[in-house]
């Protein structure tokens, strides 16, 4: 009779700051309280790489998708060394998964690491009450609804905060052998990028706020900018230092990589109401009116038109965010939405090639 | 880019018959291409043999040719229109296929018509299995191993090469036809014999079998600035070798990792790019080794199709509509999204919900069938359900099919599994059959486990899981067992899982009705969701719902008066496209006159289950409880709910429905239609003869019957369509047989079986008698329109679904359409319809009997308003909700009758090229998929052409082959001398021919029946020492008429019209078909061919009006 499910459903609860209350089953790590800032992802698959992605430190994560665990866990597919967010909420957690490749099921995985859950929720009421109200925090657990609540409004969430900190790398180090050299910002860097930087060029990972003369000591054949969490306009070290690299080494930021090298040409970043969080984004390439179907992440965006030296790249179709910006004065480029994919499309992964070309090409002229 | 303005007319090419493997699925693509393109402002030109679809509609095309779909007749429509373009991507493989035979024959270069959607060159690489392996090998895709053969040797020598178990492909082909799984080279022989035979380039692929794999659908669309979407992947519950329109289907793929996956997204868009498909949709199909992932390509479709539909119904991703945008020019970013409005259609839909299709198989309509599921389709329909969970969609596709079953067992149909032991009931499951899932829940239910069940049967763990929480929640249930006992939490993880009511009422042994109440009463009932391509994260604008048990309700009502219609279903044969057609119609009709029209429905295939068809949509099973929990939902603004419109599925349910709410002709009155006793008062008080009979539940009754009324006798189960289980029975014998059969063991043993609500009822068999079919409305007034009298072309005793029909009546004297007539409107009048009405009559020596009448739509209205221009069923909803028929006629819906000067043929299309070891006679019990029509000026050519577009072309010249029973012989001798007055050679077995040469017609050769010796059980040769058999399959032989002798359980004959099925020879079966084939026969060589339009047709008929 092992492939029954006897064992006893924990009932949980989800209240989200204004007071709306959910009810499911606790799963993952079981706890009374937990707590965070709650977005949804549309995914259809890569509920593992979501989870491990540094970017989603702070935030409890939805996914719109009913049947989530399915595949189980693989080592190989984690977006980092452990996952950063503070819980996921699904409609339905599979027990057993089914893959070639799993060694573990989602749920003991997520215990393991210490990352609460709840399951059974009505994910779809709770996106569309996000969708309305936008992203708040959240609270949920066994504990009673009360405590949940009170638990919800205590909650900040991300707006101010230097989230980066707490995921980027202490010390430095070193992946790839490619034939050239790229420094990359670690905000809160995913596998994924560090894997396509690495077949282009060995690539130096740094802790976040390393000045940019250590950098320039020994100059780099381009410098990359990583993904991280929360709220660009509270990383105002890496701002300054992006500013001093601009025009010494070429540039390419990716998501909050894409914000900090917005802010360091002087642009401004704002907060969308529920930002972007899925794989299957329009995104149209200006160049040429292509459009690539995008994975995102992301809750903040740079603001159209605060960047005076650049060239809109790209633009999000179905709601005119900026997606891409190109320097008319200086070799950096950089764009919101994730090229690596990781999960998602690979309809962008040209971006790398990019990246390489503008090296070459700098380092010919220089 | 936007459209292109350099093409003004653009030629579309439906799929015609529905047939197994091709549906009505292209007629909601075809019909969404065709509204499209007219409002893009193109001219667009239809040609289609299917009477029954929308997409046939006057009003939907410039000119609409029903016309057979052939070379010769769409270039002679070329001729006539000169379209600009042709775009032949979304009908279905027909199209696809004389798309490449204008091509091939130069007329779309003559006639300067350009090919939109694919090139040639495209088709081909993706249809020659040869070109299409290399281009795969080209981009780095793997294939499995394979080999081609062009003949039976070379077939061998691949095999052996490949190894065994091989897989046979014939190439252009669809729905598998001619495919086969061989295990060694003794099967590899059999198969590629049908495989080069139904492949129309005579070539096959022989390919390393991959039974086990887990196989997976990508729908992907291209526009010509080359970007690339994924519209939906799709898993398959049962493993490689079970062809996908057989297998449960689930959308989203479930069970791939995101790495995988994309792996695959990039495969499929290499692969659309390869072939070169400039714009539209396709899709590819992969299979992956559960063990390491491997993966390989297993074939494409260069067009949209029945997964398309699925796929377009899964998400709401109109494929078909953008398919046809994309075809003139417009890119994917330059269309909206239909359903957000605010976002492009250039984007991949997601969806918060799971899809499973489950297929609806016929097999209880071909005895000697084995119900085994393999590489070659055999459903004849499809259910789909959406649910939150794929545990709910597979409970609620499950009832949907409306096949006995309450969903995934806890159900009495579940009985049927407690005969076989632990090991048994494992074997069982280890053949793909239509029981396996029910098979792997009654397993895991023994406690079997999810890995014995893998390993057995190939399905994926993570699907038996699934179906293990169904298993430990009835275990629950079971021991929770009272409704009393169930807290709110019970009922809605029961309801969540997609537990029916009826489900829990058996388990407890209580009505259904106790556990809605009880379920009501803890605060459990049903919400609704939207399907919106996003999973909610924009707002969507179209309201298409489905029911699940969540917190949130998303449907509300309409503003307007608002008017529910119930659909039809899964296809089945008996019930098909001609239901949805009317159900279509009403929803227009209504919407045009101001009603909210919603629709309840489950069937993908369909024009009605399109979100816009409708104001809203419901897509939901037809059942009791499903139905009521959406007139719950619409209840502020309810008129009512048409039931009278999908066939025998919504009728079934107008006595559970309030009657008050029931619009049109009252329950009360179908009953009395229904019920023998009441209806053979009614006749007798109108003074309309019957033939003799009366209702049994039992044999005995049955036999003090035919002890009275004499034999034959036709027996038949009542609230059946479509002849289930109709038999003629001759003797006792055959009547206790037919008996047994029908109270259980036959194929009403699934509806329920027989009982005193449920009776048999037993008549006289009229024989030799003219069968008529009448389509007529009645208004509140009491108005009665005659829509159309219908004379059949075989006679009474051939299903009415089978048989061809005519309009208008050629042999009935003006005296006897007068009586029917007559007859007609006393029986409307007297059963107080209010909307359609189909009585059928039996002439016999101008002595008209009527067999029965029906209050509702008839599978004839399409056909009808095909053939006179009258919208039948649009009128009949108008009339239902109140309007009367002269003030149709003053708002211009309703025109009268226009006689014309032509003459409409629908003829019935079998489905024996599928079911090769069945005989093709025809009976009682409907067995044809789908229908055709021919029209034209005389009777003879209408029928000529109905034959061709049935795929039966009639020969111009060569040998027919006569085998006629004795009571068939005068009208075969008939036939027969019209055949050598026009040229044929004629060959005939002993008996026949010495008849016909008595009566001074030469024979030219004189056969036994089957060939002397081991090729079969032999009945003695002829004097050319040469058997029918023989000849057929020597291809020496053009047309085939064989009657059988008597009229009871026989086999006579049968080799014959196997020989001719597996042949491809046109097989007749009664004389009065072979009459009518040698009129059209001459008549095709006096006029030849020529087209014209239905519009054109019409138009005259309403001038001949005006005069």
């Amino acid at each position: 009779m092992s492939d029954r499910h006897q064992n006893e459903l924990v009932e949980a609860h989800l209240v989200l700051a204004d007071g709306t209350v959910f009810e499911g089953e606790a799963m993952g790590a079981v706890v009374e309280v937990a707590t965070g800032e709650v977005v949804f992802n549309t995914v259809l698959s890569g509920y593992q790489e979501v989870i491990t992605d540094p970017s989603y430190a702070g935030q409890v994560i939805s996914f719109t998708y009913p049947h989530i665990g399915n595949y189980g866990i693989s080592e190989a597919d984690s977006e980092s060394a452990r996952p950063f967010c503070r819980g996921v909420i699904v409609r339905e957690l599979a027990h057993r998964p089914s893959n070639w490749r799993s060694t573990v099921d989602l749920g003991t995985w997520l215990a393991a690491h210490g990352v609460p859950g709840i399951t059974g929720i009505d994910t779809r009421r709770l996106t569309r009450h996000i969708r309305e109200a936008g992203s708040m925090p959240c609270a949920f657990g066994t504990a009673d609804e009360a405590t949940l609540r009170a638990a919800a409004q205590a909650e900040r969430g991300t707006d101010g905060l230097d989230l980066v900190a707490g995921v980027t790398t202490p010390v430095r180090y070193t992946v790839g052998d490619g034939p050239l050299r790229v420094v990359a910002y670690d905000f809160g860097i995913k596998t994924s990028i560090l894997r396509q930087l690495s077949r282009i060029a060995t690539v130096e990972v740094v802790p976040a706020s390393t000045p940019a003369h250590e950098l320039l000591d020994n100059p780099p054949d381009g410098v990359f900018l990583s993904n991280g969490p929360g709220d660009p306009a509270a990383v105002t070290y890496a701002i300054s230092n992006i500013a001093g690299l601009l025009g010494q080494v070429p540039v390419f930021g990716i998501c909050l990589g894409h914000q900090l090298l917005a802010t360091a040409l002087g642009g401004d970043t704002y907060k969308l109401p529920f930002g972007h969080h899925g794989g299957n984004h329009p995104v149209k390439r200006l160049r040429d009116n292509a459009v690539e179907i995008t994975s995102q992440n992301h809750n903040y965006a740079v603001t159209v038109g605060s960047v005076n030296s650049a060239d809109v790249t790209h633009l999000n179709l179905n709601d005119g965010v900026v997606e891409g910006l190109r320097s008319r004065d200086v070799a950096a480029f950089s764009v919101q939405y994730h090229p690596e994919a990781g999960p998602g499309p690979h309809d962008a992964r040209y971006l790398f090639e990019e990246f390489k070309d503008l090296m070459i090409a700098f380092r010919a002229v220089h | 880019m936007p459209k292109r303005t350099d093409i003004h007319s653009i030629l579309l090419i439906g799929s015609g018959p529905i047939v197994i493997g091709q549906a009505s699925e292209f007629d909601y693509s075809g019909t969404q291409a065709c509204r499209v393109l007219r409002d893009e402002g193109y001219r667009v030109i239809l040609v289609n043999s299917n009477p029954a679809t929308i997409m046939t509609d006057p009003e939907f095309a410039d000119r609409t040719y029903v016309e057979p779909l052939d070379a010769d007749v769409v270039a002679a429509v070329i001729e006539r229109e000169r379209p600009d373009a042709l775009l032949p991507t979304l009908g279905g493989q027909t199209a696809l296929n004389l798309a490449v035979a204008l091509s091939e024959r130069g007329v779309l270069d003559r006639y300067k018509v350009e090919l939109i959607g694919a090139s040639i060159e495209a088709i081909h690489t993706a249809e020659n299995r040869e070109r299409f392996k290399s281009a795969m090998t080209e981009i780095g895709l793997a294939v499995p191993n394979s080999g081609f053969a062009y003949h039976l040797d070379e077939a061998v020598k691949v095999g052996d090469e490949v190894g065994y178990p091989v897989i046979i492909r014939p190439s252009f082909i669809m729905g598998g036809g001619g495919t086969g799984i061989a295990a060694d080279a003794e099967e590899l022989l059999r198969l590629a014999e049908t495989g080069l035979a139904a492949s129309p380039i005579s070539e096959i692929l022989i390919e390393k079998s991959i039974a086990g794999w887990k196989e997976y659908e990508l729908e992907v669309m291209r526009d010509h600035a080359d970007n690339c979407v994924v519209v939906c992947s799709i898993e398959n519950l049962d493993p490689m070798g079970v062809h996908t329109g057989d297998s449960i289907t689930v959308a989203p793929a479930q069970t791939l990792s995101d790495v995988e996956y994309q792996r695959m997204r990039d495969a499929a868009f290499a692969c659309i790019r390869r072939i070169g498909v400039d714009t539209g949709g396709s899709n590819i199909q992969f299979a992956v080794d559960p063990a390491t992932g491997e993966m390989v390509v297993i074939e494409m479709n260069p067009r949209v199709s029945r997964s398309s539909a699925l796929a377009s119904k899964a998400t709401g991703f109109p494929i078909a509509k953008i398919a046809a945008r994309l075809a003139v020019g417009y890119t994917l970013d330059e269309i909206p999204n239909d359903i957000t409005r605010m976002t492009p259609a250039s984007f991949e839909p997601t969806i918060d919900y799971v899809v499973t299709k489950v297929p609806r198989w016929a097999f209880e309509k071909f005895p000697g069938t084995s119900g085994v599921l393999g590489t070659r389709m055999q459903s004849v329909g499809e259910a789909m359900a959406i649910g939150r969970t794929f545990p709910e969609s597979l409970q609620k596709g499950l009832r949907s099919l409306e096949h006995g079953r309450w969903g995934l067992n806890c159900d009495p149909g579940e009985a049927a599994l407690d005969e076989f032991d632990d090991d048994e009931l494992v074997r069982r499951a280890a053949v793909a059959t239509p029981d396996r899932p029910f098979q792997l829940e009654g397993a895991l239910r023994r406690g079997i486990s999810v890995e014995r069940l893998h390993q057995a049967t190939g399905v994926d763990p993570w699907f038996l899981d699934q179906i293990c929480l169904i298993t430990d929640e009835r275990g629950r249930l079971t021991s929770i067992g009272t409704a009393g006992g169930m807290t709110r939490r019970d009922w809605r993880r029961a309801k969540r899982l997609g537990f029916a009511d009826a489900q829990m009422a058996w388990l407890w042994g209580v009505p259904e009705h106790d556990v809605r109440a009880a379920r009501l009463a803890a605060g459990v009932k049903a919400t609704f969701k939207t399907v919106d391509t996003c999973g909610a994260e924009f707002d969507a604008n179209t309201p298409y719902h489905y029911s699940t048990y969540e917190d949130e309700d998303e449907a509300q009502g309409g503003q307007r008066p608002t008017v529910v219609i119930l659909g039809s279903g899964p296809n089945r044969i008996g019930q098909g496209i001609e239901f949805d057609y009317c159900c279509v119609h009403a929803s227009f009709a209504l919407r045009d006159a101001g009603f909210d029209t919603v629709m309840v429905n489950c069937n993908p295939e369909t024009v009605s289950t399109d979100y816009d068809t409708s104001d809203r949509l419901y897509f939901e099973p037809l059942t009791y409880e499903d139905v009521m929990n959406v007139l719950e939902v619409e209840k502020e603004q309810l008129l009512g709910v048409i039931v009278s419109l999908g066939g025998q599925t919504p009728l079934k349910l107008a006595g559970r429905i309030p009657a008050e709410l029931v619009l049109g002709t009252p329950p009360a009155a179908i009953d009395e239609a229904e019920d023998r006793e009441r209806w053979n008062a009614l006749c007798i008080r109108l003074g309309i003869p019957q033939p003799d009979g009366g209702t049994a539940a039992d044999l005995d009754a049955a036999l003090t019957i035919t002890n009275r009324i004499g034999y034959p006798a036709l027996v038949r189960p009542s609230y059946v369509l479509g002849g289930r289980a109709m038999e003629i029975v001759y003797n006792d014998e055959d009547l206790a047989r037919a008996m047994a059969e029908l109270a259980g063991f036959g194929s009403l043993g699934r509806e329920g079986g027989l009982s005193a609500e449920r009776p048999v009822l037993v008549d006289r068999f009229l024989e030799d008698a003219i069968e008529v079919d009448v389509d007529a409305l009645r208004d509140a007034t009491g108005e009665v329109l005659i829509g159309a009298i219908m004379e059949h072309v075989e006679e009474a005793g051939v299903h009415s679904g089978d048989s061809a029909c005519v309009i208008p009546p050629p042999t009935l004297t003006a005296a006897i359409v007068a009586v029917i007539e007559g007859h007609t409107r006393a029986i409307a009048e007297a059963l107080g319809v209010r909307g359609l009405l189909n009585v059928q009559y039996a002439v016999q020596r101008d002595n008209v009997y009527v067999i029965e009448a029906n209050p509702r739509a008839s599978r004839t209205v399409p056909f009808v308003a095909k053939a006179t221009g009258v919208p039948l069923a649009k009128v009949a909803a108008r009339v239902m909700v109140g309007a009367t028929l002269a003030e149709l006629r003053a708002e211009g819906v309703l025109k009268p009758p226009a006689p014309g000067a032509h003459v409409s043929v629908k003829e019935a299309v079998l489905p024996f090229n599928r079911f090769p070891d069945v005989d093709t006679l025809l009976g009682p019990e409907m067995r044809s998929t789908g229908e055709v029509m021919g029209i034209d000026v005389t009777f003879g050519l209408a029928f000529a052409k109905s034959q061709t577009a049935a795929g039966d072309r009639l020969p111009e010249r060569g040998t027919v082959f006569l085998s006629l029973a004795d009571r068939d012989k005068p009208g075969g001798l008939i036939a027969a001398r019209r055949f050598v007055e026009l040229g044929f050679g004629l060959a005939a077995t002993g008996g026949t021919a010495r008849y016909l040469q008595d009566n001074g017609v030469p024979v030219g050769e004189v056969v036994g029946k089957v060939g002397q010796g081991p090729s079969g059980p032999g009945s003695g040769g002829g004097d050319s020492g040469r058997s029918a058999v023989d000849l057929i399959a020597n291809g020496e032989i053009d047309l085939v008429v064989n009657t059988p002798r008597g009229r009871g359980p026989r086999a006579d004959g049968s080799y014959i019209r196997l020989a001719a099925n597996v042949q491809g020879v046109p097989c007749l079966t009664t004389a009065a078909a072979a009459l009518a084939a040698a009129g059209g026969i001459a008549d095709w060589a006096r006029h030849g061919l020529s087209v014209r339009s239905l519009q054109e047709f019409h138009e005259e008929g309403q001038q001949r009006l005006d005069l």
